[in-house]
């Protein structure tokens, strides 16, 4: 693979993507190790470029790239020249001029990413930019859901919640779909932009859209929650959150209707008790905290695609 | 600079197009005392004598200087982006000679000696002629008139807030009334705020693509549908600037179907552009990165549906003419995040070229596209312009329709190198224009002078 960037799943192949999931099966067999760190990116510069607050991406991302022995410098916004009103672009130049291998970057605003990659002569890894995209985390969706059912062709994925606000829901839609998933799309009306009819979905790729949870879980093999936030009752979108629960919250009780054995993810940060119940976040037929896990292993393999010198996964 | 000892022109064999006069034939015009003279048949080249210029313009198209009513030219106050004499300059090489520049300067054109401060330099620079729009409201606030008879008979020859609606109906009501008194347009832009916060691009399917906050078409038709209500109860003169989308244009036929009578436009980029742009898609079938910031406008670029409705509109008439909405800016408003980026794409020098494109592919037929350009909007804005008719100012915009060129903004006049037709190739170049009786550009490429004195205003 010759990928400089990473900036959404919508230039994956399918069987680009498969490499991915590939790939990081040999990291989750480094992880498994008692020491977990292998040479490939030693002497490599990974900066972390957040203008916005991320624990656990900007945590996932770090430790990837210590494994692979990289150097990692984390830069956040507060702090920063970024305060100060240096564009964009200006910090990518100083970035680049400090040497930096691999920028891996989160932004409020959507499109940011490919901003920079056209600045940067390294890599850009996107890890979230605004509503658009955060293809780390449908791929690393697309491992956990594989890892339990051993393939994605033909399964039926519940995105339910903020579709609108989501760039999870977004690359998630696209690196399902590269894999023959059927994605369909759960929330309130407010909530899920326009994605098209026939002929005119410029270029996204079909989706099945219901606004009736109770209906769709009932063909779920994967039912994928998304954190509702409340600053959108303020803006108009939603009565308010106990009408959101009512209606669109992942219980117990609705769980028992998806299919058998049918998995649980939540992207994260969640607000247990709004779009999911505590109970059925830590239930048996959850797999966040696998996700989580599996995040280090996909960043892992995506900082080694982009940066890596040999053409193998040969880590060992 | 202009006015006395202009040399005479000749602009000799070119194929003339001036449907105000009525006229299309292979021809040659004369420029005498800076007014059209005469056009007549073409004849084999007279000698050059002293003081008479001739232009070859054979293969060419010579038609009316042409006319936009809707340019930004920035100044006074944000001179990085343009200035006056930039877009003075940068509208002759786009074939045109009359522009009316919008009041949303800094600070706005809400007074008298704003007016005449613009007067008083495009004459300096004698380039294009320069007609000012003045604000509706007082600081372009949107709540109280700003002095309209005083701005009118000091040469504003329309009132916008162009950049922002008025979104109080008691506001515009008083303002269409009060047009009544000034004869003078009252030009909106459309746009129910409530409906864009925060929006960047068109609403659809590219904007959910991108994640992008969408821009829904309805947000204009409602302000559009409310200002021809508006304009049936209370009169007046209303003018509704770049109009973009297929039920807007359904709006306007009604309400012309009812008698209504009122003036609206569109622009080159939403007649030949759409919101695919914003996504990379180029016609040319080359691939543009996605998100580039000069694809962000306001309106945004629409569907192709509204495309093909503007484009109809165009041809019957539905929509009077075509304006530029130049809107100029400077490298660091756009070399930034798309959400973060001015919203504005500048047209004087591509908009001949891209709207030939139309042309070309059969769309439009070429003398009414130059009647749209040119006489149609003068019309509208009561403009000595837009035709060839003798005794008429010598306004000329000499073309080679058939010419393909690449579009480098580096090469503009304009102070804003902001369009995303920048590498694209365009086919129909402007070769020479005629202002004030003047030479004020020549191709020197492209244009030849057969005889004469070269004179460049």
């Amino acid at each position: 693979m010759n990928r400089k960037d990473v900036l959404d799943l919508d230039d994956f192949s399918a069987d680009e993507i498969e490499r991915v999931l590939v790939g990081a099966e040999a990291m989750r067999e480094v992880l498994s190790r008692p020491i977990k760190r292998v040479p490939p990116l030693r002497g490599k510069t990974i900066v972390n470029l957040f203008y916005e607050a991320s624990t656990r991406t900007r945590i996932s991302f770090e430790l990837a790239a210590k494994n692979l022995s990289a150097d990692v410098v984390n830069v956040s916004a507060s702090g920063s020249s970024v305060e100060k009103g240096e564009s964009l672009v200006d910090t990518i130049r100083t970035l680049q001029a400090l040497g930096a291998d691999v920028v891996v970057m989160r932004h409020s605003l959507a499109g940011a990413p490919y901003l920079v990659a056209q600045h940067l002569r390294g890599s850009v890894i996107n890890a979230g930019d605004g509503w658009h995209a955060h293809p780390t985390q449908a791929l690393l969706d697309l491992f956990t859901i594989r890892q339990r059912f051993t393939r994605l062709n033909g399964l039926n994925v519940v995105i339910v919640g903020d579709i609108l606000h989501s760039r999870v829901a977004r690359s998630n839609v696209w690196g399902l779909s590269r894999m023959g998933a059927r994605v369909i799309l759960c929330g309130p009306p407010t909530l899920i932009p326009d994605f098209g009819a026939n002929g005119h979905r410029a270029g996204l790729p079909p989706v099945e859209i219901d606004y009736d949870f109770d209906r769709c879980i009932q063909r779920a093999d994967v039912v994928m929650a998304l954190r509702i936030q409340k600053e959108r009752q303020v803006g108009g979108l939603l009565p308010n959150l106990r009408e959101y629960v009512k209606l669109y919250q992942l219980t117990e009780e609705r769980l028992k209707r998806a299919r058998p054995g049918a998995l649980v993810m939540h992207p994260g940060p969640m607000n247990e008790g709004v779009e999911i119940e505590p109970a059925v976040a830590r239930g048996s037929q959850s797999v966040i905290e696998e996700q989580v896990t599996n995040g280090v292993a996909i960043r892992m393999a995506l900082l080694y695609l982009v940066a890596g010198e040999r053409a193998d996964l040969a880590v060992a | 600079m202009q006015g006395e000892g202009n040399v005479d022109i000749l602009i000799r064999g070119g194929r003339v197009i001036d449907p105000d006069g009525d006229v299309d034939r292979i021809a040659d015009v004369w420029v005498r005392n800076g007014a059209i003279d005469e056009i007549t048949p073409p004849r084999t080249a007279p000698e050059g004598r002293r003081g008479l210029l001739v232009l070859d313009a054979s293969d060419k198209v010579v038609c009316p200087g042409l006319v936009d009513v809707h340019t930004h030219l920035r100044d006074p106050g944000q001179e990085e982006k343009e200035t006056i004499a930039t877009g003075a300059l940068a509208a002759v090489r786009g074939g045109f000679t009359t522009i009316c520049c919008m009041a949303n300067t800094s600070p706005p054109v809400d007074n008298r000696a704003l007016v005449e401060y613009i007067l008083r330099t495009a004459n300096a620079v004698g380039l294009a002629r320069v007609y000012p729009l003045a604000t509706v409201t007082l600081g372009m606030a949107g709540r109280e008139l700003a002095e309209m008879a005083d701005l009118a008979e000091a040469g504003a020859v329309a009132f916008s807030d162009d950049g922002k609606p008025i979104m109080d109906s008691a506001v515009m009501r008083h303002a269409l009334e009060y047009s009544r008194l000034i004869d003078r347009p009252i030009m909106v832009h459309e746009e129910d705020a409530a409906l864009t916060g925060g929006a960047v691009m068109n609403e659809g399917p590219v904007a959910t693509r991108l994640g992008l906050k969408g821009w829904p078409g309805i947000a204009e038709e409602i302000m559009i549908a409310r200002d021809l209500l508006l304009l049936e109860h209370v009169g007046g003169r209303l003018h509704l600037a770049h109009v973009t989308t297929a039920g807007g244009v359904d709006l306007i036929r009604r309400a012309r179907e009812r008698g209504l009578r009122f003036s609206a436009e569109t622009t080159p980029h939403h007649l030949t552009m759409t919101d695919e742009w914003v996504a990379g898609y180029r016609p040319s079938g080359k691939t543009a990165i996605p998100y580039d910031t000069d694809t962000k406008m306001n309106p945004p670029l629409r569907t192709e549906h509204d495309r093909q409705a503007l484009i109809d509109a165009v041809r019957d008439g539905t929509l009077d003419f075509i304006s530029t909405d130049h809107a100029p800016h400077a490298e660091v408003d756009k070399m930034c995040e798309y959400g973060a980026a001015a919203f504005g794409i500048t047209g004087l020098e591509t908009a001949l070229g891209s709207l030939l494109g139309l042309v070309h592919e059969g769309q439009l037929e070429l003398d009414l596209l130059i009647r749209r350009l040119t006489i149609d909007a003068a019309h509208s804005f009561n403009l000595p312009a837009g035709t060839l008719r003798p005794g008429a100012p010598a306004d000329v915009c000499i073309f080679d329709p058939n010419h393909v060129w690449t579009v480098e903004p580096s090469r503009f006049a304009s102070k804003g190198k902001n369009t995303p037709l920048k590498g694209e190739s365009l086919r129909g170049q402007v070769t020479a224009t005629v202002c004030r009786g003047r030479l004020a550009y020549l191709n020197e490429e492209r244009q030849s002078i057969v005889s004469g004195e070269e004179v460049i205003a």
